[in-house]
């Protein structure tokens, strides 16, 4: 499995270019699955199973979009200036390396700094593709770009760029790969645009109409120096989340998960985290409303060019997934 | 260029009389009928929803057309009087995002009979210098309308009073956003090419939200659509004399096609067919800026299964002020890039996958 991260993890899709990361994990779950389908907005639909009998039509979505930079000028002298895509601190951007969808590579400079104790906005701060002048830049205005940083492989933690959410493409990638039959219609969806508006989940979920939602994305610790002060900690399990800054898990759905980790004697952590959201958040809201949760994979320094998550908290989510969508699920 | 629509003196009368008609967002009345008037005699379908969107379809003939939804907001950014505080004097709300600091001053049309007020605040004489230093708060403006103004309630909408004028190869008026686009679309409709339906969707609340085109969106269930909205052009030189890179349009660049705002990343399948549209017809194009802001496609990509979507939009110097600018030549070739895109458009475009 820790190939199939690497492999994804170091594939450049940012929100709203999705087309590169979405032929990998095609690439992937075809084989495996019973029809493969992308809908209007680029989302991977892959179903799995025909819910017979007691069987339920359950979506769980992993986003496959990660945060980027967007070129929005390109100056006299060839320097590129930007705003981003999804949610990125200035202090992570100092010294990075991008690469543009259309393959040329930069790295990220700022002007000369009036206060060293004062962060630079973005509107400080460009990228220098190389280009002597705005006619030989290689680079447009509405060129994007995503972070560019190898996969490291620590043994028990694993360290890349973008396991916000490839991570999450990986568990459910895994997930159909062992699920060896289920009563459910099981729809792994790969979803877009998480990072900017969770549209690609919103619309998938109109498509798809499910009866049960689940995502399966990061969330953070609180197990570094003077961190966040939270309970969850790399390696103690795969998190269930109760609520985050967007959403309150169907309880229901906390239960299915809860039970189904007991009774398979999988670690799990029980989740709340005061900020950020999930596709979960849209999948709720959507149409009539749809009970929904979320299977988080705990994740330090989410949203830097070196997101770390523990190998085993990966391999018992599949486990748990897999045992979820094994057996009959009953809400009441 | 296929058969391009005109702008000559009918449409530029027919933009004159939307800019100066009032409809603050929540009481789109006036422009919905203006609209109304004009499309009703060769719609195929014309029908007021229940927001107050004016939602018109126009067939095409043959096989396998797409279905285009053309999206133009008919609302603006005005105030609401809130408190009466007796003898002509309101207390106001912003409706719509607008900048406190420029209001001051400025007259306006007070509720559905257009009566005359002004935003007033204490005369130069009359203020400390420490004063002068600071903007004024909200609270502290009124709408004064002088006594005897009895028909004014609160709850009553007011717009800037400015009227419209051509100068040479410009246009200064109010509620360019998105009236501009409002005429645009109304050319479009009637000047609709055969090869795809066009389900113009004339929205109401754009201002406060977006609400009106959710609901559109929503009904007409298109295969793609296309926003026409009015965009800020801040390119002016800097007062150094440095390059300025936080310019979001240009004028007399043409039609600013969006890549990313903060609502949407356009479609790039749709992205790339309107440029290549510009470049195959000689037309100007520029592309916006990417960042903040948005259109009506931020509602309309979300609705049902997701719709591809992309913002058009002309450029204009200072936007939701009293009085806004843009160029004729702009506003001409917004028109034809529209026209010519959708003459050329057939279902092959969005036949891939989105990338
Ligand atoms: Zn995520
Ligand atoms: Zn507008």
């Amino acid at each position: 499995m820790k190939s199939l991260i690497q492999k994804l993890t170091e594939t450049f899709s940012p929100s709203g270019y999705e087309s590169a990361i979405r032929d990998v994990v095609r690439a992937e779950v075809e084989p495996l699955a019973d029809e493969v389908r992308v809908d209007a907005l680029g989302n991977l639909i892959v179903r799995k199973g025909n819910g017979s009998g007691q069987g339920r039509r359950i979506m769980l979505a992993g986003h496959m979009d990660e945060i980027g930079l967007i070129a929005s000028h390109v100056d006299e002298n060839g320097f590129v200036r930007f705003t981003t895509i999804g949610g990125i601190r200035p202090q992570v951007l100092h010294g990075a390396r991008v690469v543009f969808v259309n393959g040329a590579r930069g790295v990220i400079g700022g002007e000369r700094y009036e206060n060293w104790n004062q962060m630079h906005p973005y509107d400080k701060m460009f990228i220098d593709v190389g280009a002597a002048s705005a006619k030989d830049c290689p680079v447009r205005v509405g060129d994007v770009a995503a972070f560019e940083r190898a996969f490291l492989d620590m043994g028990d933690k694993l360290v890349a760029k973008s396991m916000d959410d490839r991570i999450g493409v990986a568990v459910m990638v895994e997930t159909l790969r062992q699920l060896k039959s289920t009563p459910h219609e099981v729809y792994f969806v790969f979803t877009t645009q998480e990072e900017v508006t969770l549209g690609g989940a919103a619309t998938a979920a109109f498509g798809v109409d499910p009866e049960i939602g689940v995502s399966v994305d990061v969330t953070a610790t609180g197990d570094t120096p003077k961190g966040e002060k939270m309970e969850v900690s790399l390696g103690k399990g795969p998190a269930v989340k109760i609520k985050d800054g967007g959403m309150l898990a169907d309880p229901r759905i906390v239960d299915w998960m809860i039970r189904s980790a007991e009774s398979a004697k999988i670690p799990y952590q029980r989740e709340v985290l005061l900020g950020g959201t999930t596709d979960a958040k849209a999948m709720q809201v959507a149409r009539a409303g749809v009970p929904a949760g979320c299977l988080s994979i705990p994740c330090r320094y989410i949203h830097s060019p070196s997101e770390m998550v523990e190998y085993n908290d990966v391999q018992n989510a599949v486990k748990l997934l897999v045992a979820m969508l094994s057996a009959p699920v009953s809400l009441d | 260029m296929p058969n391009t629509p005109k702008i000559g003196n009918t449409q530029l009368k027919l933009l004159e009389k939307l800019c100066n008609a009032v409809a603050v967002s929540g009481d789109e009345g006036e422009v919905r009928q203006i609209v109304l008037e004009e499309l009703r005699p060769l719609a195929d379908e014309i029908k007021v929803d229940a927001l107050g969107n004016v939602l018109v379809t126009k067939n095409g003939g043959g096989a396998n057309r797409l279905r285009v939804m053309l999206d133009a907001h008919i609302d603006e950014v005005g105030f609401m009087l809130v408190d009466d505080e007796k003898d002509g004097i309101f207390r106001f709300e912003t409706v719509g995002s607008l900048d406190v600091r420029q209001l001051v001053g400025k007259q306006v049309l007070v509720g559905r009979e257009h009566l005359p007020g002004v935003i007033g605040a204490k005369p130069i004489h009359l203020t400390t210098a420490d004063e002068r230093k600071k903007s004024i708060p909200l609270d502290s403006l009124r709408i004064d309308v002088g006594p005897g103004g009895g028909k004014v309630k609160v709850g009553d909408r007011a717009a800037f009073a400015t009227r419209f004028r051509r100068v040479g190869p410009s246009i200064f008026a109010k509620a360019i956003d998105d009236r501009i686009g409002v005429a645009t679309l109304i050319e479009l409709v009637k000047n609709a090419p055969a090869n795809v339906d066009v389900l113009a969707a004339f929205t109401v609340q754009e201002e406060v939200g977006l609400r009106g085109a959710k609901v559109a969106a929503h009904a007409f269930d298109p295969d793609l659509a296309i926003a026409i909205d009015s965009t800020p052009a801040n390119d002016l030189p800097m007062h150094d004399g440095s390059e300025n890179i936080s310019y979001n349009t240009k004028l007399d660049h043409g039609p600013a096609i969006y890549v990313a705002d903060a609502g949407t990343l356009g479609d790039p399948r749709l992205i790339r067919f309107l440029a290549e549209t510009g470049d195959l017809n000689g037309i100007k194009y520029q592309f916006r800026q990417p960042g903040g802001g948005g259109t009506d496609a931020g509602a309309i990509h979300k609705a049902r299964a997701g719709v591809p979507s992309v913002s058009v939009s002309v450029p204009g110097r200072y936007a939701h002020t009293a009085a806004g600018l843009s160029r004729l030549d702009d506003w001409k070739a917004t028109l034809s890039l529209l026209h010519a895109a959708l003459t050329r458009m057939t279902p092959e475009l969005l036949a891939g996958e989105r990338r």
